[in-house]
């Protein structure tokens, strides 16, 4: 049982910063997930921590033993790569059982650790065929069965469910959370940019931006109280609607067009200019009152179950989720209204002032 | 239109390339009258072969005994082939993977100067190199002329090995010394068993090269070690009859043509299957 701790690590060159001043104590048995835009260093800092970029600055610590000193091959640590790695001329049984003979497990019992393994994922039928065999899914199922096969101290996971298809993507992390259940003993690092997974799979969420680790709590908290407007938008899918708006008189007023009464959660702010957040389930198709506006369709999109609306307002654009899937033309003519209720507020500068709470 | 343009393309290349070559095989069993008394083409039409001119170049009669220089050959192009691949194949994968350099001269920098050890004609290079064979008692010895085809071959094995593992994912490397490997074994146990039809082509090309070389072995070897070509060269006089000559050419490139076939079922037939997506 031992924590990972990384202290101010930086990596940097003179045109890039690619991670600032990292510094995070990972406890074991969790599940920590990484949550960031696609260069936002969630990448860089899993390589940091598997000793494939080396620190310019800064120590990382496993226990008591300083990591960043230890060579790669000695560091015991596993990885999961987003595209599916795993060694094309060795069959499945093989690949799985290759970590566990180079930290010198007798072959008999390397054999039997990873029969169970690939019983856990599903693949004991495949197990003499050859990677390039398998299904998208499957090579990702043989790589995550040889991360977990070893029992190793740290667990990193870069995006492994990006490259599958939607359905896959569901199932397996389904399967994660079994899966995750036997590494007690371990620090798992999930990286993704999918807000549902974070709140499926993490007992922490940590939001990168721009190489440096902005917020991190519980999913849930963060979710719903996001202390900027890029974490607003980074664990939000799609990404939280951001309007211009001022606080008067007991009214909130969006560009002269939308206005409604200052909700409850917002009547303790100071009258002046703030941006308000609304998330795209929350946004209301139709309405007449004050509260609403009448646009066009810029975009529409159909994601799974869901359909995404992009609406173009004279405010601005505003992106609305509907449940089902729907029919709609660009240039169509729809009026959206807001939930007063439903709003967050932020500075100008873009820190949080208040949350709608639950 | 481009299939007919296509085909004809490849019909008349191929003819400009076999037929000289078939006539010289053709020629290697004429007797004398075939040769003299106007131009004959076809076998037991035209006249009735013979193996006078084959006799003369194995040592069953007259001229010259070639097998001793095939064994010469064969040997200095296999060791030389062989360092090539070994080191080669380290440097590339040294050059792929890792980044060296001082100041401002990068891996690019390096893969250039390994190609430009090509660029220079080899007549430059031949006063050096004799003065260094001789310093070293190396004239006339296999391991010599091994050592400088090797100088010549390992500049062509890195240049397309450092490309082709490039094109293998860094990833599979990565993984392999997450896994416990050290960058070496990293290198021998996941690198080398996907390289094989890379490392196929560099070693024909290695083969091709150090096998066909006349120049250095002219200028460094006399008469203990003797390669193919030099004594097909020698052969080349006003005495030495045209089917002797033409036998002896066939002889000289018999076994390149048999590796080359070898070699071709081994790349058809998947020897790149199981390469990564």
């Amino acid at each position: 049982m031992m924590n990972l701790k990384l202290d101010n690590v930086s990596v940097e060159d003179e045109n890039e910063v690619t991670l600032k001043d990292i510094t995070f104590d990972f406890q074991p048995g969790k599940i920590y997930i990484l949550i960031g835009r696609t260069t936002s260093g969630k990448t860089s800092l899993m390589r940091t921590i598997a000793g494939l970029i080396e620190p310019t600055d800064g120590e990382i610590f496993l226990g008591q033993e300083r990591l960043d000193e230890v060579p790669i091959w000695k560091r015991g640590i596993a990885m999961v790569y987003q595209q599916f790695i795993n060694y094309p001329h060795r069959s499945v049984l093989n690949n799985v059982e290759f970590p566990l003979l180079r930290a010198g497990v007798s072959k008999a019992d390397a054999k039997a650790q990873a029969m169970a393994m690939l019983e856990k994922v599903g693949l004991t039928e495949f197990k003499d065929r050859k990677p390039s065999q398998l299904s998208g899914g499957q090579q990702q199922r043989v790589a995550i069965a040889r991360a977990l096969v070893r029992n190793t101290r740290v667990i990193l996971l870069d995006e492994p469910l990006m490259n599958l298809d939607y359905k896959l993507r569901e199932q397996l992390r389904e399967e994660f959370r079994v899966l995750f259940k036997s590494t007690a003993d371990s620090v798992t690092i999930y990286a993704t940019t999918e807000p549902s997974e974070a709140l499926f799979l993490g007992d922490e969420l940590l939001v990168m931006h721009e190489g440096r680790i902005i917020q991190h709590g519980k999913p849930a908290h963060v979710f719903e109280n996001p202390s900027t407007i890029d974490v607003a938008q980074i664990v939000n899918d799609p990404p939280m609607t951001i309007l211009e708006a001022e606080i008067k008189d007991g009214k909130v007023n969006i560009g002269n067009l939308i206005t409604f009464p200052t909700p409850s959660h917002l009547k303790s702010e100071k009258d002046g200019k703030y941006k308000i957040g609304i998330r795209a389930s929350e946004v209301i198709l139709g309405g007449s009152e004050s509260n609403s506006e009448a646009g066009v369709v810029s975009l529409s999109e159909v994601s799974g179950s869901e359909t995404l609306l992009y609406v173009k307002l004279n405010v601005g654009e505003v992106v609305l989720q509907l449940e089902g899937i729907h029919d709609y033309y660009i240039g169509q003519p729809v009026t959206i209204s807001l939930a007063p209720s439903r709003i967050f507020l932020f500075n100008m500068d873009g820190t949080l002032c208040a949350a709608p709470g639950n | 239109m481009a299939r007919i343009f296509k085909y004809s393309f490849i019909f008349i290349w191929s003819t400009f390339v076999l037929i000289p070559l078939s006539w010289a095989l053709v020629t290697s069993f004429k007797p004398p009258a075939a040769v003299n008394n106007g131009a004959t083409f076809i076998p037991w039409l035209q006249f009735q072969p013979t193996l006078d001119g084959w006799k003369d170049i194995t040592g069953i009669s007259g001229y010259a005994n070639l097998f001793p220089a095939l064994i010469n050959s064969a040997t200095i192009t296999f060791f030389a082939t062989l360092v090539s691949l070994t080191f080669g194949c380290m440097a590339a994968y040294g050059l792929s993977r890792f980044s060296y350099g001082w100041k401002h001269y990068k891996n690019p920098d390096i893969i250039f100067f390994f190609i430009s050890q090509r660029i220079m004609p080899p007549a430059v290079l031949a006063v050096p190199f004799f003065i260094l064979l001789k310093t070293l008692h190396l004239l006339d010895t296999k391991l010599g002329l091994v050592l400088v085809l090797t100088s010549g071959l390992m500049p062509i094995v890195v240049w397309l090995l450092v490309d082709f593992f490039n094109q293998l994912p860094k990833e599979i490397d990565e993984m392999a010394m997450l896994e416990g490997c050290n960058p070496f074994e990293a290198f021998v146990r996941t690198i080398l068993p996907l390289s094989k039809p890379g490392l196929t082509v560099a070693g024909m090309f290695s083969i091709i090269f150090g096998w066909n070389d006349l120049f250095f072995a002219l200028v460094l070897t006399f008469t203990n070690v003797q390669t193919l070509p030099v004594a097909v060269v020698a052969l080349n006089g006003t005495v030495t009859p045209f089917w002797t000559l033409c036998a002896s050419a066939i002889f000289s490139i018999l076994p390149l043509v048999g590796l080359a076939f070898v070699v071709e079922r081994f790349l058809s037939k998947g020897g790149f299957a199981g390469a990564v997506r």
